[in-house]
């Protein structure tokens, strides 16, 4: 009858917080930031500071760009950790799960209506910093067809569905951190200490995919195609890096599915 | 304490029920009977094991040994369908602090499958009304009062109608007001057919609702039945006043009452206390016998044993009755 009930009950929840607004606010700063600095400065020499850096001030769009780069090692992980870390042990945390689950809610639906609305964040934190950096890059630098990396030129609104693909790769390249914050957040009742633990791990990962000595883990790091999206700004479009990533992260999605499964179906509820 | 119910009558039974934390014997070779329509008091001081069984009955925890039936289900295999027709606080109110009151509860009734959206804020504010908390309905959580929580508790347990309610020290943190009202909400439920399971630490709660006890103690069930067999089972207690306690005693250990001196402040009369065991002999004679040995019958009653004073023979003495 109201299967549909929680999810909306808690997408709206999610957006009524304070946290959310807080942290979706400082993600939207990251590309207003390199703007105006970039603004400021008369643009820095080419090959220095981030990749297509040295594009932003030729063509406003490359902001939007820029900022999903800048973000995707650090500040969209953490915000994923604490969402996705929240999920399970912040309501053990405030005693509420006992209450979802008398009410009832049945584990694995909880599991999953978290999941959801944890991802949609992913989804709402990299169009967040796509939309703020779409936005300032039109205020502040000229805007119009965009030379893509294979030397092609497309019309500005191609190119402004060009972000969106780049939004929706991050999007998804955040999803398997997202089930791995869900399923660390069935371990605790200290919410802080899963949300923690998660982000630790998305550091770690992205260290590990760093040292040559340990090319034979790479393929199976959840972090290993975060920077992987310069195809998706090439004419035509290879998808073939799209299309490992979600695979990637689909596995990650069923690994730690299951595990989060079997941890929280069995788990005494004693917060 | 006598022959138990039918198991078609019952709300809830337990059969060996047992929950282990570490080494710590939790709840043991619990069989638990709450009969249909009961008000039933589930007693027990601070740690006897009663937050432990609500948790199990209602599948919030696995218990290592014995079964569960709930409304006539087996829990927790039946949870999806027995947990929507029962009414839960369980150890005390949670909620999000900054969500009203209001959207608290009726983020709880999304969660319930069987509930219908469309009458929800409607049962929603008539929970709030009848535990006094209408006008604080949008106000946000943490401004609450922990009284105030407790009635939010409550409110939540009645945003459907139930079959059972199952209130864990519903008046915790509640002024004598709020416990009058509360007691008061839990008979007129009762009348409307609803059983209600009260656990609590306070013995008072319970002999001013309750039609039904149980007492655990450090995990073990040690009395369970109606409310008046809980106080016939009790022991009676002679009081004597005389000047002459010195042959009085004498007299009393010889008809194997072993009696116990009261001081009494300011007079010349002592006056004596004995229990009455099944055994004994009756009050009369005991007159008798006292006035042939000239002791001076100044006073004489027999009384009930205060259903505290069963309570902490059943418990133990090592807590605080009336904290
Ligand atoms: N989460 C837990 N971990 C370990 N021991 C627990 C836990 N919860 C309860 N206990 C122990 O189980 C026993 C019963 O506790 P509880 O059921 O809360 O008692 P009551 O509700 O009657 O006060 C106590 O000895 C308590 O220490
Ligand atoms: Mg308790």
């Amino acid at each position: 009858m109201s299967s549909s009930g929680l999810l909306a009950n808690e997408v709206a929840l999610l957006f009524r917080r304070r946290r959310t607004w807080a942290m979706l606010l400082a993600l939207g700063a990251v590309p207003v930031l390199i703007a105006v600095a970039v603004r400021l400065t008369s643009g820095p020499p080419t090959g220095r500071g981030p990749a297509f850096l040295d594009r932003v001030a030729g063509n406003g769009l490359f902001v939007a760009i820029t900022g999903l780069l800048v973000c995707i090692p650090l500040f969209l992980p953490l915000t994923i950790a604490v969402v996705s870390g929240d999920t399970i042990a912040g309501e053990a945390g405030t005693g509420t799960l006992r209450y979802l689950l008398t009410a009832p809610v049945s584990r694995p639906r909880l599991l999953l209506v978290k999941f959801a609305v944890a991802a949609l964040f992913a989804l709402a934190a990299a169009a967040m910093v796509a939309l703020c950096g779409l936005g300032i890059g039109a205020l502040l630098f000229p805007t119009g067809p965009v030379t893509l990396l294979s030397g092609t030129t497309i019309s500005a609104p191609a190119a402004v569905l060009r972000v969106g693909l780049v939004a929706l790769y991050v999007a998804v390249s955040l999803l398997g951190l997202t089930m791995l914050g869900l399923f660390i957040s069935t371990l605790t009742d200290v919410p802080v200490g899963a949300m923690a633990a998660t982000a630790v791990l998305a550091v770690t990962a992205q260290i590990l995919g760093q040292l040559p000595q340990l090319d034979w883990l790479h393929p199976w790091l959840f972090t290993q195609h975060w920077l992987g999206f310069a195809d998706l700004l090439r004419d035509p479009i290879r998808w073939s890096e799209f299309g490992q990533n979600a695979l990637l992260q689909g596995g990650y999605l069923l690994v730690f599915g299951a595990l989060a499964y079997g941890r929280f179906a069995s788990k005494d509820v004693l917060s | 304490m006598t022959a138990l119910p039918e198991p078609g009558d019952l709300a809830i039974h337990t059969t060996g029920l047992g929950k282990s934390f570490g080494k710590r014997r939790a709840v043991n070779d619990l069989d638990l009977a709450v009969p249909r329509g009961s008000i039933f008091g589930f007693l027990g001081p601070n740690g006897a094991g009663k937050t432990t069984t609500i948790r199990m009955l209602l599948g919030l925890a696995t218990p290592d040994s014995g079964s569960i039936s709930l409304l006539s289900e087996p829990m927790p295999a039946a949870a999806s369908r027995v947990l929507p027709r029962v009414g839960s606080l369980i150890e005390g109110p949670a909620f999000y602090p900054f969500l009203s009151g209001r959207s608290n509860l009726i983020r709880l009734d999304s969660a319930n499958h069987e509930s219908d959206a469309s009458t929800r804020g409607r049962r929603v504010d008539a929970a709030l009304d009848k535990v006094g908390l209408g006008k604080a309905a949008r106000l946000a959580v943490h401004a609450y009062s922990l009284g105030m929580k407790q009635r939010l508790g409550i409110a939540n347990a009645l945003v459907n109608v139930r079959e059972l309610l199952v209130l864990d020290e519903p008046t915790n943190g509640l002024d004598p007001q709020g416990t009058r009202e509360v007691r008061h909400l839990i008979r007129v439920l009762a009348t409307e057919g609803t059983t209600v399971v009260v656990s609590s630490h306070l013995l008072s709660e319970i002999e001013q609702t309750c039609s039904h006890v149980a007492v655990m103690s450090v995990g073990n069930l040690v009395a369970q039945g109606t409310l008046e067999e809980f106080r016939a089972d009790g022991r009676r207690v002679v009081s004597l006043r005389t000047p002459d306690t010195g042959v009085a005693l004498a007299v009393l250990a010889r008809l194997g009452l072993e009696a116990r001196q009261d001081p009494v402040p300011g007079g010349q009369d002592g006056v004596l206390d004995a229990a009455l065991g099944p055994e004994a002999p009756e009050p009369e004679r005991l007159v008798e016998e006292l006035v042939a040995a000239g002791v001076r019958v100044r006073g004489f009653t027999v009384q009930a044993a205060s259903l505290e004073e069963r309570f902490v023979a059943l418990t133990g003495e090592g807590f605080d009755l009336v904290q």
